[in-house]
This record gives structure tokens, C-alpha cells and sequence, in this order.
């Protein structure tokens, strides 16, 4: 999959093309919100976040694919609980911990998206972002924008719409 | 805005929505006084209104319009097609001006000229040698214009200068509250002849006042947070035996429903809102493309959320505009193909289960599977390889693509260029699904299912493998309590499992099975069965425990879990949880029964489902050599199996001992003898005090298929073979079975062949017996009639009400309610039945009987059981009936 990472105007805001996909914009979201899975850090654009939550009564929901952990009631309204683990592919968690959510809107509709920590909001920059290692795994870098080099530790940039898109396709039914 | 105008510029669409209707229907009623008058009366009021407003322009042509609808209401002019098309096209002027003062708050500067001179022309009879419209070139009298932008053909220059006026049909809510008040003085100024019309309009404007949808959206808002705090109350008084609370909280839930339902009410339209446009549309489409379609509206009444009938308008008229422009043919193409030659668009909205309904069906020329492919060939969207490896359904799915509309489309009414795309898009998202049915030369229909996301429906929360589901009370039939040992339990048939329930056997569906719940424990050995009801089809659904009914908001499901057909949306429960509701339609699709609705090619269709054994539930087993057997299920009373050393010989015959009494047991012809060793499975049969035992050898399992029975038998015991659930199965006659175990069951048996003419011919069965209707009914078919069975002749007399007909009439005597000869007496004295020959059947056959019978109209009288007679009667009425037909043919 190619990439291009093309500077476009004064601010450093920069535009990540991938061959095929969608344009990722991120020229306003220096801010993300870091959360934590199986020790990985990952970040979300904060504008995106609409709610963080701790452990939460989540519904099962039967017969759903396997990613949707199920639904919670926030406030009057139904969520859609993902569960991050089972999307990246990650067993589940085995410290008996909950899970804490974070809700990001998504085309209207709110979503919860499970994962072990919620961290602080990062401000990062253009200059420690890098591209996806060719090397790294497919459930990964399907939902993979780049990776931020921070002291320490390696924070993955998550693009939300394509971490909610793993329902299988319905073309002809 | 001046309040005024915004005033004006509402009450003035509102007006000319209502001609729009009004001139279409006057067309076809040209004779209605007060049809005319109302017109007549809404057009002077316009007039009158723009004078007042100073807005010349738009007085010039609301005069010349009345004009000649004064000429028409005194008399002077006929009401003729040109007429109307002329009237509508200033009406469509006038729409245009509308919209150019609302974006501009003044009136386009331009003459009218062109259209006045042909209305007052056509006022003073100078406009008669002008062409029928359908032939029209722009220059003779215009035909109605599509409302949006094109300016009527015969237009001079001034009025193609502003194409670019926006012609909002639909006036925008008016910015403010604001009382509306019929001013007195218009009502007294319309010098209409209709008065009491006149009248009792205004007295109903007076009720009504505007409101702003904004207020009503926060207020439909805060009464449903109040009802789910309501919903919590009730949780914690439940738990609380006497509190002084009780009494209190209890009126402020009745008052919080009351007030639930009020609100909702407020946002409640009927559908057919949305459609008041469309005869008018249709009426163009007809004049425009030179074709007959007569448009068919059913439960215009349904009611449905404002926003959500906001959001559906324009997809439903660019549908039927897509029946009328590629589905309807020609009426020249329609008669070479056997079709009447005026096509019928048919529009249908009820309300099912939480959803409203909207079907939009034609009887045209279906979709062309060629076509598709081709287009989406020609647009990349799928190879050669896949196309041809997929289904009619699969293809016909590519017509949603974006970019895929026909191309040369006519402008449409809404001007928008709303694509197939698009409207599914706009019902995606208030979270409606559209499917889409066709057959070549038949017609299409597409099928809108919305969600009522405002419904608050009554709901029984059941609990299941730990987890709790809702169930909509209204497809709720009974509960049913069954544990071993007590009178009802649950039987397998092969791991399947039934349930005996008076006197039928209800297929059940284990819900933790369904759903793949995990049970922790081993599965508890008492359940609730809820037995549910969707059309005709009950069934019952297996679960743990019931609890109570509770009053939930539906909402719907988010997008990513909208395929899963068994939930029909979610809630929140008093106590805060979220728990999905289930849809007892796609639990029942699962078990295998599928709810179909044949909406096209109108009434036929719709009957079809008060025809009898269309989908019967059949019992397959095997017996003796061959392949698999069938009886229909509903004859079967039990399934046993009894040791076969219990199997005792009186004189000669098998019997055994069952239920304190000898019950004779049968084999199947061409079974071997019976082992004396095991356990013997039975089919038992039982009427009344008798029952009779079937000896088989497996039984196999239950199917619900359609019994077309192909081949009929010459052998005793087989009514004929049929394909069911995939294999050549043979239905045996269970008559034959009965007459070996008692002899005074039946008549002889003998097959003959009966019912050689072509068309099939229609019987109405009526009697009381299920036993009996399950016999006749398969007998009767294979001898080639169509058989309706009802159990009542109330029954029978709504199938009348509703416009059936059919060939014959076979009724039963003793009956509960409206007995044989009162059924026969009132069909005779009027209705449409009045002709139709009619048959007894009665166990009871003295002289005084048939004499009776004669007297109150049947044609013939046969002793119940006598099955040749039956047969041959009805062969020699219909045949006296049709040769009357015939020989008029000739």
C-alpha cells in the first residue's frame, strides 16, 4: 500500500493519502486522547471524543459479529459497545480488570469503544510521525494512520471510521 | 420576513395542495357541484388575498383562473381535459411566482400575459379547435408543466428569465408561533354556492392552530425522559409491597401515559400526506408519455412521524414516478401481452410489529435483469464471471448504486435528481430498510419497513439463558407453562421440538438455540412457551421465565447490527438496562416460515391468502417401502410410541389399549408385518371420542411447504405425490386409514378422476370440523378445484363482504353460531352470492333435511361422508354452471 505524506500549508497540518482509501485530513487534530490495549498506546483525535467513561453495564448482544461487545445505556441513549481487543485481534484480557470506554462519534451515531486505559491527551507534532511499517500486521494496519514516536514508547494513530468498519460487506443481499 | 407574507406564502401552498388533488379528481368527476364549488371558492380566495397583499402579478392570474371556473360553475363551459390542464398550468404559475416572492419577499417583475390570453381565450369558447392534449406540440394549449422549473411551453420571454426561481412546494414551518384565525370577511367575500362546505372549513380552521416543529420535538424530548423516570418508579414500587406511595405514583403513571400518547399524537401525520401529490403526478405522467395508469392508494391513513414522512416524500414520488416512466408499458403493449391496458401503480402502508409498511407496486414490465447487467457492466461495478454467478435478487440490488439511474430521466417533480441511491439513503437513515421484489412482465414492488422510533409499544419482557428480551405484546398470542409431568409438555420429533396445544401441534423454536446463548448451568427442565402470532402462522418460542408487561420506547438498532433480523430494535428498561426486542417476523423466517406479501397485480393477490392449504404443515414419516410419506400435520392429534408388545389382535385387527379405551391400529398399505419386538412409533388420529393409530416406521419431520399435489393415485390410501421440502413424497389419503379402522367412517373408496376443464374452479368449504376441513380440502384439490376453508359461516360471509367469488359452495349443516340452512338462507336473499350454486354436507339426511334444504336454497344435499357423491355433485353443478358460460362463448 502506498503512502504519501504530503505537507499542505504553513501550520505543518499534514494530509496522509493512502492508494485506494479515503483522504485522512488531520490538519486540526494535533490533540489525541491516549488510551492503552494490552500495553500498546494508541490515539484517538480528541475532537472526535465525546465522552470517557469507566467500567460500564454492557448488554451482550446476540448474534453480533464478534467485535461488538454489546450495548450500554449513556444518559438515555443506546451505545454500541466495540470491543478494541477482539477488533485488533488481541486475546482478552486476563487480569479481571473492565474494560473503560471511550465514545467517539461516528456519522451520527455514537459509539463505545472498550479498551484496558484511558491516558492524557498528547499533543503531538508532524515531526515524530511516521508511516506504518511495512512489516506490521493486517487487522493493525487497517486501522492504522501512522505511528508517533514518543520518549519511550511508540503511540499507534487510529483512524475511527475504519476501526467501526469490520461489519461484512451486504452488497447483494 | 413580514409576518404577513410568511402568513400568506403557507396558507396559500396549502391552498393550492389541496387544488392540485381537487382538480384531478374533478376531472374524473366532472359532474360534482360541490367538488367545483370548493375549487371554485379556494381559487376566489387567492385572488382576493393578493389583491389585499398588493401583489398584481399573481392577481392577474388567480383572476383569469377564476374566471373560468366561474364560466365552468355557471355552466357556460364544460369540464374537458383542456380545461384542467389549463387550470393546473396557472396553477403552476403561480407556484413559481410563490417561490420567487419567498426568496425574493417581492414579486418578479414580468407579464403573465401568455397564459392570461389563453385562459380568457379559453373563458369566451375561442380556445376550442385546439388539440387534445395528449398529442400536444408547445405551441396549442399547454399540457400541465412538471411543477419545478420549466415554464409552461407556450412562455414568452419574460417568464424564462428566471429559471432560476426555486419552487418550494412545500412552505417551510412558518418561523413563529402564531394563532391562525380564519379572517370572517374571506369566508363572507367567496360568493361559492357550496355554503355549508364553506362553512364547516372554516369552522375546522378555527380549531387548529400552528405550532413550531422545534417546541414540539423538545416537548416530544422531555416526555420521554419522563416516562423512562416513570418506568424507574414503577421499578422500585414493584419491589415494595404497601408504601404509601402507591397510590399516587399509580395516577402520575396514568397521567404520564395519557400525556405520552398526546404528544405523540401531535407528531403523528397519516401517510397520506405524502401522497397528495401524486394523483396529480400521475395524471401528467399519463398525458406526458401518452399512457394509462390508474394510481391505488391503501391505508392512507396510516400515521407515521412528521420528520420521518418529511424524509420519504421525495422517494416515494420519484418511485412512482419510476413505475409510471419504465415500468408501466404503453396501453398498446400491455393489450398484446394479455394485460388490461390500464396499468395500476398500487401504494399500500400499514403498520406490522413496530414498523410501518409502505409498498409501492406496479403491474408493468418488471425489471430487465439484462439491463442491469449491462449497466453494471458499463460501470465497472461487477465482471462478466460475477454477474453471472449471481441471483435475480442480487442484480436487481445494483439499481442503488449511486450513479446507476437511467439516464434521460424526464425532470422529475421534485427536480432534485433523486436517484435509487439516494432513496435508500434518505431511509437508511432513519434506520428503514427498502428490499425490492420483481418478475419479468408481472411487475416490481418495492417494499419501505420504518421503524415507529417514537412507538411506545407494549412489550412482555421474557428471560432466557440469563439474559432478558423484550417481545411486542401484539404478536403475543398465550403463555403456556410446560414441565414434565403436567398436562402440556414438550414433544421431539428428531430433536425437534412440538408442542400439543389443543388439539394441534405447535412447532416451538428454543430461543437460547437461536440467539447461540450460552447456558451456564444444564438446561432447566420447566419453560415458558410464548406462543406468538405473525399473519397466519403461529408458532411458539421457548424461553425461561416471563415477566411483566412493560410500556418501552422503541429505538432503533445502530447501523453495524441492522441485519440481524431477530431484534426489531432496542430499548432501555426501567431499571437502565439496554435489552433488545425481539421480531417475532424474523424468528419465525428462521424457523423456516416466511411471511410473504404479494402486492402487485392488485386484488387477486391479496385474496390469495384467504385461499385454504396454500402452506400446510405436513408430518413426513416413513412406512413401509418407498420413499418418505406425508399427512398434514393438523390431522395428527398425538405422536406415540408404544412397546409393541402392547399390541393386542381382536379378531384378527391390531389394536392396543389407549386412554382407557381399545384403539384399533392401521398399517400402511405395502408395510411388512408388525415386528413383535421394540417400540412402534404411531401417528394417532382422533375425532371427536374415536381414535384411530397409525403404525409407521420413522417419523422423520415436520415442513411447512405449499402442497401441490402433481400426480394424483389410482392406489388406495395415496391422495398423490407432491414435492415437499425437496423430495417426491407421497400424501396419504388419511380417509382410507380411518374407513379400515371404522367402517362407518366413511363410503367406499374409490378414486375417479373429476374436474377436466381448464381453469381451475373455486370451492368454498364451510364447516366447523377442523378434522374435516384438513380431510376434504386436499381431496378436493387434487380433483382439481381451488379450495377456501373457512370455520364459520360468519367466516364465509366476510369472504363474501370482501368480494370473493367462487364456483361453488360446500357447507356444513351443524355448526355453532349461523348454522347451514340460516348461512344458505342469507347468501340466497342478497349479496353476491345470490347465484352460486350451494352444497350440503350434513351427517343428518331425513327427508325433512333435504326438503329443508331445498327450501332455503341449496342446490344439493349429501350425507356427509359420502365422498363419491361429494365429488361427482360438484363436478355436475360446476359443469351445468360453466356449460351455460361456454355456450354463450360460442
Amino acid at each position: 500500500m502506498s503512502q504519501q505524506i504530503v505537507p499542505a500549508g504553513a501550520g505543518g497540518a499534514l494530509a496522509v493519502q493512502k492508494g485506494g482509501r479515503s483522504l485522512v485530513a488531520e490538519a486540526q487534530a494535533h490533540d489525541y486522547v491516549s488510551i492503552i490495549i494490552a500495553g500498546q498506546t494508541f490515539g484517538i483525535p480528541v475532537l472526535q471524543v465525546q465522552d470517557v467513561l469507566g467500567p460500564q453495564r454492557i448488554t451482550r448482544i446476540p448474534l453480533a459479529p464478534p467485535e461488538v461487545a454489546g450495548s450500554l445505556n449513556l444518559r438515555g441513549r443506546i451505545v454500541t459497545a466495540i470491543d478494541l481487543r477482539t477488533r485488533l485481534r488481541l486475546p482478552k484480557r486476563s487480569d479481571g480488570a473492565e474494560s473503560m470506554s471511550v465514545v467517539v462519534d461516528q456519522g451520527g451515531e455514537s459509539y463505545s469503544l472498550l479498551v484496558d486505559n484511558v491516558g492524557e491527551v498528547l499533543s503531538l507534532s508532524s515531526a515524530t510521525l511516521e508511516r506504518n511499517p511495512a512489516t506490521l500486521d493486517a487487522a493493525w494496519r487497517e486501522v492504522s494512520v501512522g505511528i508517533h514516536r514518543l520518549d519511550g514508547s511508540l503511540l499507534i494513530l487510529l483512524d475511527v471510521g475504519r476501526v467501526l468498519d469490520f461489519a461484512t460487506k451486504i452488497d447483494a443481499t | 420576513m413580514d409576518d404577513l407574507l410568511s402568513e400568506f406564502l403557507t396558507e396559500t401552498a396549502e391552498g393550492l395542495g389541496t387544488l392540485d388533488t381537487e382538480l384531478v379528481r374533478l376531472e374524473q368527476n366532472p359532474n360534482d357541484p360541490a367538488l367545483l364549488g370548493n375549487i371554485f371558492r379556494i381559487v376566489h380566495t387567492i385572488k382576493g388575498t393578493c389583491g389585499f397583499l398588493s401583489l398584481p402579478r399573481l392577481e392577474s392570474v388567480a383572476h383569469a383562473s377564476e374566471n373560468v371556473l366561474g364560466r365552468i360553475r355557471d355552466g357556460q363551459l364544460a369540464v374537458t381535459p383542456i380545461a384542467i390542464s389549463l387550470i393546473l398550468g396557472s396553477l403552476d404559475r403561480i407556484k413559481m411566482l410563490l417561490g420567487a416572492l419567498e426568496a425574493t419577499e417581492a414579486e418578479p417583475d414580468g407579464k403573465d400575459t401568455d397564459l392570461i390570453d389563453q385562459l380568457n381565450a379559453f373563458a369566451e369558447g375561442r380556445l376550442n379547435a385546439v388539440e387534445p392534449p395528449a398529442a400536444l406540440a408547445p405551441v396549442a394549449a399547454p399540457p400541465p408543466p412538471p411543477v419545478p422549473v420549466a415554464p409552461p411551453p407556450v412562455a414568452a420571454a419574460p417568464v424564462r428569465a428566471e429559471p432560476a426561481a426555486v419552487v418550494k412546494v412545500e412552505a417551510p414551518p412558518p418561523p413563529a408561533v402564531r394563532p391562525k384565525e380564519e379572517p370572517p370577511t374571506r369566508v363572507a367575500v367567496a360568493a361559492a354556492p357550496a355554503e355549508p362546505a364553506e362553512l364547516k372549513e372554516s369552522a375546522v380552521a378555527a380549531s387548529n392552530i400552528r405550532v413550531n416543529v422545534d417546541l414540539l420535538e423538545s416537548l416530544m424530548t422531555m416526555v420521554s425522559e419522563l416516562v423512562l423516570t416513570r418506568n424507574q418508579l414503577m421499578q422500585i414500587l414493584r419491589s415494595q409491597k404497601d408504601s404509601e406511595f402507591a397510590a399516587s405514583l399509580q395516577r402520575l403513571s396514568h397521567v404520564t401515559t395519557e400525556l405520552q400518547e398526546g404528544v405523540m399524537k401531535t407528531r403523528m401525520q397519516p401517510i397520506g400526506n405524502a401522497w397528495a401529490k401524486l394523483p396529480r403526478l400521475v395524471r401528467d405522467l399519463n398525458i406526458e408519455l401518452g399512457k394509462k395508469i390508474d394510481l391505488q392508494m391503501k391505508g392512507a391513513e396510516t400515521e407515521l412521524d412528521r420528520q420521518v414522512l418529511e424524509l420519504i416524500k421525495d422517494p416515494l414520488t420519484h418511485m412512482v414516478r419510476n413505475s409510471g416512466d419504465h415500468g408501466i408499458e404503453k396501453p398498446a403493449e400491455r393489450l398484446v401481452m394479455g394485460k388490461p391496458e390500464t396499468g395500476t401503480i398500487m401504494l399500500n402502508a400499514y403498520h406490522e410489529g413496530g414498523h410501518i409498511i409502505i409498498e409501492i407496486g406496479d403491474d408493468g414490465r418488471g425489471l430487465a435483469t439484462d439491463k442491469i447487467k449491462a449497466k453494471a457492466l458499463q460501470n465497472g461495478l461487477a465482471s462478466e464471471a460475477e454477474l453471472a454467478q449471481m441471483t435475480d435478487q442480487q442484480i436487481y440490488q445494483f439499481i442503488f448504486k449511486a450513479g446507476f439511474s437511467t439516464a434521460a430521466a424526464v425532470t422529475s417533480v421534485s427536480g432534485r435528481g433523486v436517484g435509487m441511491d439516494v432513496v435508500r439513503t434518505n431511509i437508511e437513515k432513519i434506520g428503514g430498510t427498502i428490499e425490492l421484489k420483481s418478475q419479468i412482465g408481472r411487475g416490481s414492488t418495492f417494499v419501505i419497513k420504518i421503524p415507529l422510533t417514537l412507538a411506545i409499544v407494549s412489550a412482555l419482557i421474557v428471560e432466557c439463558a440469563g439474559e432478558r428480551f423484550a417481545i411486542p405484546q401484539i404478536s403475543v398470542v398465550e403463555l403456556v407453562r410446560a414441565a414434565p409431568g403436567s398436562e402440556t409438555q414438550i414433544e421431539r420429533l428428531n430433536g425437534t421440538p412440538v408442542l400439543r396445544l389443543r388439539n394441534r401441534l405447535l412447532p416451538l423454536v428454543a430461543l437460547d438455540h437461536l440467539l447461540q446463548l450460552d447456558r451456564p448451568g444444564a438446561a432447566a427442565s420447566e419453560a415458558i412457551i410464548v406462543v406468538a402470532q405473525v399473519g397466519n402462522y403461529s408458532f411458539g418460542i421457548i424461553v425461561d421465565r416471563v415477566f411483566d408487561t412493560e410500556e418501552i420506547v422503541v429505538k432503533p438498532v445502530a447501523p453495524i447490527l441492522r441485519d440481524i433480523t431477530m431484534f426489531s430494535g432496542n430499548t432501555i428498561l426501567g431499571d437502565g438496562t439496554v435489552i433488545m426486542i425481539l421480531d417475532p417476523n424474523g424468528i419465525a423466517a428462521a424457523t423456516g416460515e416466511v411471511t410473504v406479501h404479494d402486492s402487485y397485480a392488485g386484488e387477486q393477490a391479496a385474496k390469495s391468502t384467504a385461499r385454504g392449504a396454500q402452506r400446510t404443515s405436513l408430518l413426513l414419516f416413513r412406512a413401509g417401502e418407498g420413499g418418505p410419506k406425508a399427512v398434514p400435520l393438523a390431522l395428527v392429534a398425538r405422536l406415540e410410541e408404544i412397546e409393541r408388545t402392547e399390541i393386542e389382535y381382536t379378531n384378527g385387527k391390531p389394536v392396543t389399549q389407549y386412554r382407557g379405551k381399545l384403539m384399533p391400529l392401521v398399517s400402511i398399505v405395502g408395510s411388512t408385518a408388525i415386528p413383535t419386538e421394540g417400540r412402534q412409533p404411531i401417528l394417532v388420529f382422533s375425532d371427536q371420542n374415536r381414535s384411530m393409530g397409525l403404525l409407521v416406521d420413522e417419523i422423520v419431520d415436520i415442513v411447512e411447504d405449499a402442497l401441490n399435489i402433481e400426480l394424483g393415485s389410482e392406489k388406495p390410501g395415496l391422495v398423490g405425490s407432491a414435492i415437499i421440502a425437496g423430495k417426491a413424497t407421497d400424501l396419504i389419503d388419511a380417509g382410507y386409514y380411518l374407513m379400515q379402522a371404522f367402517d362407518d367412517w366413511f363410503g367406499t373408496a374409490q378414486d375417479a378422476e373429476f374436474g377436466t376443464a381448464d381453469k381451475a374452479k373455486r370451492v368454498l368449504l364451510v364447516d366447523d370440523s377442523p378434522f374435516f376441513r384438513n380431510l376434504l380440502t386436499p381431496l378436493l384439490s387434487v380433483a382439481g378445484y381451488d379450495v377456501s376453508a373457512v370455520e364459520s359461516a360468519d367466516r364465509a360471509l366476510d369472504l363474501q363482504e370482501a368480494g370473493e367469488e367462487f364456483d361453488v359452495i360446500i357447507s356444513d349443516i351443524e355448526m355453532p353460531g349461523m348454522n347451514g340452512f340460516e348461512f344458505a338462507e342469507t347468501v340466497r336473499s342478497a349479496g353476491k352470492w345470490r347465484n352460486t350454486p350451494m352444497v350440503a354436507l350434513s351427517s343428518h339426511a331425513t327427508q325433512q333435511d333435504l326438503d329443508r334444504g331445498r327450501e332455503v336454497g341449496f342446490t344439493d344435499y349429501i350425507a356427509k361422508f359420502d365422498r363419491d357423491a361429494l365429488l361427482n355433485t360438484l363436478s355436475a353443478t360446476i359443469g351445468m354452471q360453466r356449460g351455460g358460460e361456454q355456450r354463450g362463448a360460442l
